[in-house]
């Protein structure tokens, strides 16, 4: 089978890969690079769980195949910790509102609630709906996710009032 | 947005608003999923479905896969269905055969025909469309009703009928009931296939290792008797297999039961040496892993006097399980649990029949057959309020079991353990302002819109119990619906836990952490919870019917306690004293009356594991318990009425939503959606809070978008989430969770079930909405799901 050697940019480190082009951007993340985190729920770019940047951009990544994403900074689940591996206020807040049961959709959840927060640092409960509409949660409901995500808007505007 | 319970005991980490144990690793994107589990060396499946309904299969050639580079392996029915035995069915169905790929002849569109082996799951599909099956294509069986009377394609010629169950119970006086009655009400209310989709989909790794003879299994399994079915299929002693409990279960809600996909791949990784992974794609899942739910046709009559009390009524349910029968009919006998929901009704006539048709296997569904049954009822309760001109409320008021009764017996044996079912109606009419609903209602309705408040009062029974099986299938003499658990303390104090079984998102690290930190009164946070495999573990029946507060909670509470007695007889012994004078509190053995004379935790840990020469005479060396709890109240055969308490536990739910129906598309928008709750006591108010919301989302799916459609030919027009519609945050509105609490006298700290929540009375409520958003049109729908299109084509019909 033919295969493309590509370089690819992951929460910011680069790993040079030797793929078949037909690879896709999921697969290559979860079985090459092993970031788990990132997740497959249906293949057909309806759900969401997939859900990662492409430069500042979520994007599902079981539609673009890997060899696409070269020269684009990818970030994944994985690449949403602070810096010294503690959880980022966003995940914080999901932990203390309990957004999520079995945890599957919620990689994807967190990258599409840090995208709306980067545009709108202070969302009504309809910007947050429509925000995460692209994501399937089968747990949930969606309450304590969107609770979750105005108690990061919170937090963030606060601490930016703070200083 | 909840409400605390206004009588809550005075818990130190019960109840109380506290983090859960699992959430920071799916945050951190560190959970471990099966698709996550990596072996060394494995190889990966992809699945050849039978394009025809029904069809005998001529001849397959496998040449041209198997010369695919990277191919290892085409296996076929002809030679799984030589070496492995028949999966296990529920019902007593010798002639029905069940293998994971079709023998002879494919009995539904999308039923697996071959399965390929390769290096990757690409080389592995690609193979797969090299296969070249010689089909005779044959007229399917399709509809339920059909099956009874009529003649129809066998769907198993050599059970000689598509009827796999038929049976007729009588609870109480029936026929006398009915003659004394005034009124009676007839109607057909029907619960369209649908399931509970996760967003995971099924998948599982094995590896066998011949040196050893070991069968490791790491799957995304939630199914009693899981490593049973594997080791007897595979004809292998069952302490040759291991499930790996530990894989985090990406959603379940009852259907993760992939026992056909794990006995494929055991048997692959038996026969070739390296491990074997399959993962179904969405449309393996949707179309054929197996994973549909109940599809229902429900016949009903009630009877009841000029006040809508209600006597006596007639159940007929007739349930399509699909191709391959599995654990499916059984879900026709849990609702026996609750067959007259939270209501007085002296007696009950109940027919079951579960036949088998052309279409997807059934499995069991959140709630194993409840919802469908509890939507059947309620629709009877808003016809009988119709009938007389009542206030469907107070209908429901006058029949509610009243709060001085229980324990209360229901006609075919079941004993609801405690309730108050008017103060949670009671409370959710005020906190929902049910006036003010009704005006936004009419406002709306004055503006030319549709609009409709609905109302549901349901039981959500919990706990388990294999019994009614019996009743179905009496080889099945079943009485114990067990779980345990396996606690000890280290010599330097800390405390773990081994559970037995998985986990896909009811939180139960926090549940046994939380319960054993309550009893022991030691920081939840600071215990570990396990999930041993399934030769480590201790019994379990898995974590299905709501069960795991009330059985896996009970537990845990003896196991506690059963350590803390011991630790009580050491300190007594080394400080002099009788037990009966040790008081503990805080991590303190103290003597009555001496609060010098004391030792703590760490001193007796260090004792009990150290210190021999300081111990009891006789006393285990060490701090461990285990408890192997059956189901409160369980154990009994029927009587010779049938009759038989099964699930013990009874949590309550009262509904009201308000929709808006747009008359020109038939759309639905739930605009609010008020719950009243009681589950007795909450072990984590946030998990069941979840489950709550979650389940109310879930029930909002199966009454307005989800459907497993067939057309007559057998073909499945929703395989995908383009035609299947799970709802979105769009669909599903913010829903205001009222809780109340009654504890169970027959738990540990009074909890009840929660897992199947909302879903058990969403579809019966929002079905109840739109029905009186239609009442001017005199339009009733009792058929779900109520989509936007039948809608639509119901008020054309009306109005043109
Ligand atoms: S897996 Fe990519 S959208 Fe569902
Ligand atoms: S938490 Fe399970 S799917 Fe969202």
């Amino acid at each position: 089978m033919k295969q493309v050697e590509v370089t690819l940019n992951v929460n910011g480190k680069d790993t040079t890969l030797t793929i078949p082009p037909r690879m896709t951007l999921v697969d290559c993340l979860r079985d090459e690079l092993r970031l788990t985190g990132t997740h497959v729920g249906c293949e057909h770019g309806i759900c969401g769980a997939c859900s990662v940047f492409l430069d500042d951009e979520p994007i599902r990544s079981c539609l673009m195949f890997a060899v696409q994403a070269a020269g684009h900074r990818i970030t994944t689940v994985e690449g949403l910790l602070n810096e010294d591996g503690s959880l980022s206020d966003l995940q914080d807040s999901f932990w203390e509102c309990h957004a999520m049961q079995c945890g599957y959709c919620t990689p994807g959840m967190l990258v599409a609630s840090e995208s709306l927060l980067a545009e709108n640092p202070d969302p009504s409960e309809d910007d947050i709906r429509e925000a995460i509409s692209g994501n399937l949660c089968r747990c949930t409901g969606y309450q304590q996710i969107v609770e979750a995500v105005q108690m990061t808007a919170k937090r963030r505007r606060e601490g930016a009032a703070n200083g | 947005m909840v409400d605390a319970p206004a009588n809550l005991p005075n818990y130190r980490y019960v109840s109380r608003k506290r983090r859960t144990k699992e959430d920071r690793r799916f945050v951190s994107g560190r959970g471990k999923f099966v698709a996550d589990v990596e072996v060394p060396g494995m190889k990966h499946v992809a699945i050849l479905p039978s394009p025809h309904a029904r069809a005998n299969i001529i001849s397959i050639d496998t040449s041209a896969a198997l010369a695919l580079p990277g191919v290892h392996y085409v296996l076929t029915g002809d030679e799984l269905g030589e070496a492995t035995s028949s999966l296990f069915h529920g019902l007593d169905l010798p002639n029905v055969i069940w293998h994971p790929l079709a023998v002879g002849m494919t009995r539904y569109a999308g039923e697996w025909v071959a399965a390929v082996v390769a290096d990757s799951r690409y080389i592995a599909e690609d193979a797969a469309e090299l296969i070249e099956v010689e089909y005779e294509s044959l007229p399917a069986a399709v509809d339920s009703e059909k099956m009874i009377d009529e003649d129809q394609p066998l769907v198993h010629p050599a059970h000689g009928t598509n009827v796999l169950f038929r049976k007729t119970w009588e609870w109480g006086p029936v026929a006398d009931d009915f003659a004394s009655m005034p009124n009676t009400v007839s109607y057909r209310a029907r619960w369209g296939r649908s399931s509970t989709v996760p967003i995971e989909t099924f998948g599982v790794v094995a590896k066998w290792d011949d040196v050893n003879e070991i069968m490791d299994v790491w799957a995304s399994i939630q199914m009693p008797q899981y490593q049973d079915q594997i080791a007897a299929a595979l004809r292998i002693p069952m302490n040759q297999v291991r499930v790996h409990n530990d894989v985090d279960v990406g959603g379940s809600y009852g259907v993760k039961r992939g026992i056909k996909h794990t006995v494929l791949v055991t048997y692959l990784t038996k026969k070739l040496g390296f491990p074997v992974r399959f993962i179904e794609d969405r449309l393996d899942n949707m179309s054929g892993g197996d994973a549909h739910g109940p599809d229902r046709i429900f016949d009903i009559t009630m009877a009841f006097d000029d006040e809508g009390v209600i006597k006596s009524m007639k159940i007929r349910a007739l349930d399509d399980v699909g191709a391959y029968p599995g654990r499916a009919p059984l879900q026709l006998g849990k609702p026996m649990t609750a067959l007259c929901g939270p209501y007085r009704i002296n007696s009950i006539e109940y027919e079951a029949i579960s036949v088998t048709s052309n279409k997807t296997g059934q499995v069991p569904v959140r709630g194993f057959g409840q919802s469908p049954t509890n939507f059947a009822i309620e629709t009877g309760l808003e016809r009988v309020a119709k009938h007389l001109g009542l206030d469907r409320i107070e209908v429901r008021a006058r029949n509610l079991v009243r709060k001085d009764e229980f324990p209360w017996k229901i006609p075919p044996g079941s004993i609801y353990d405690s309730g108050d079912f008017h103060a949670v109606l009671d409370g959710i009419i005020k906190t929902s302002n049910w006036d003010d609903l009704v005006a936004r209602r009419d406002a709306l309705r004055a503006k030319g819109r549709l609009a409709g408040v609905g109302i549901a009062t349901c039981l959500e029974p919990g706990g388990g119990n294999n019994i009614f099986e019996f009743l179905f299938n009496p080889k099945l003499e079943i009485t114990t619906f067990v779980e345990s658990v396996l606690m000890k303390v280290e010599p330097t104090g800390a405390i773990t836990a081994v559970m037995c079984t998985t986990t896909s998102g009811q939180g139960h690290e926090t549940l046994v952490s939380t319960i054993a930190g309550e009893e022991l009164e030691r920081d939840p946070d600071t215990i570990r919870v396990l999930h041993g495999d399934s030769l480590e573990a201790l019994p379990t029946r898995s974590p299905v019917a709501s069960r795991m507060a009330i059985v896996l909670g009970t537990a845990t509470s003896k196991a506690a306690r059963d350590i803390k007695s011991k630790m009580i007889t050491i300190a007594a012994h080394d400080l002099g004293v009788e037990k009966d004078q040790i008081e503990y509190a805080d991590g303190e053995f103290t003597v009555r009356g001496n609060p010098a004379s004391k030792l703590t935790w760490a001193e007796i840990c260090h004792i009990a594991h150290k210190q021999f020469h300081r111990m009891p005479p006789g006393h285990e060396l060490g701090l461990q318990a285990y408890a192997v709890q059956q189901v409160p109240g369980a154990g009994g055969l029927p009587d010779e009425n049938n009759e038989v308490p099964l699930y013990p536990c009874f949590s309550f739910q009262a509904h009201v939503p308000l929709v808006e129906i747009d008359p020109d598309t038939g759309k639905v928008k739930v605009h609010d959606y008020f719950i009243g709750h009681d589950c007795g006591t909450a072990i984590n108010p946030d998990i069941v809070r979840g489950m709550i919301i979650g389940g109310v989302a879930h029930g909002i799916g199966a009454a307005l978008y989800e459907k497993f459609e067939y057309d007559a030919d057998g073909q499945l027009l929703a395989g995908t989430f383009v035609d299947y519609l799970l709802p979105s945050a769009h669909e599903i509105p913010p829903v205001v969770d009222s809780e109340h609490c009654t504890p169970s006298p027959l738990t540990s700290l009074g909890q009840k079930g929660s897992g199947e929540g909302g879903y058990l009375g969403a579809p019966a409520a929002i079905a109840s909405a739109v029905n009186d958003a239609l009442a001017p049109f005199d339009i009733e729908i009792n058929e779900l799901p109520i989509r936007a299109r039948d809608i639509e084509a119901a008020l054309y019909e009306k109005t043109r």
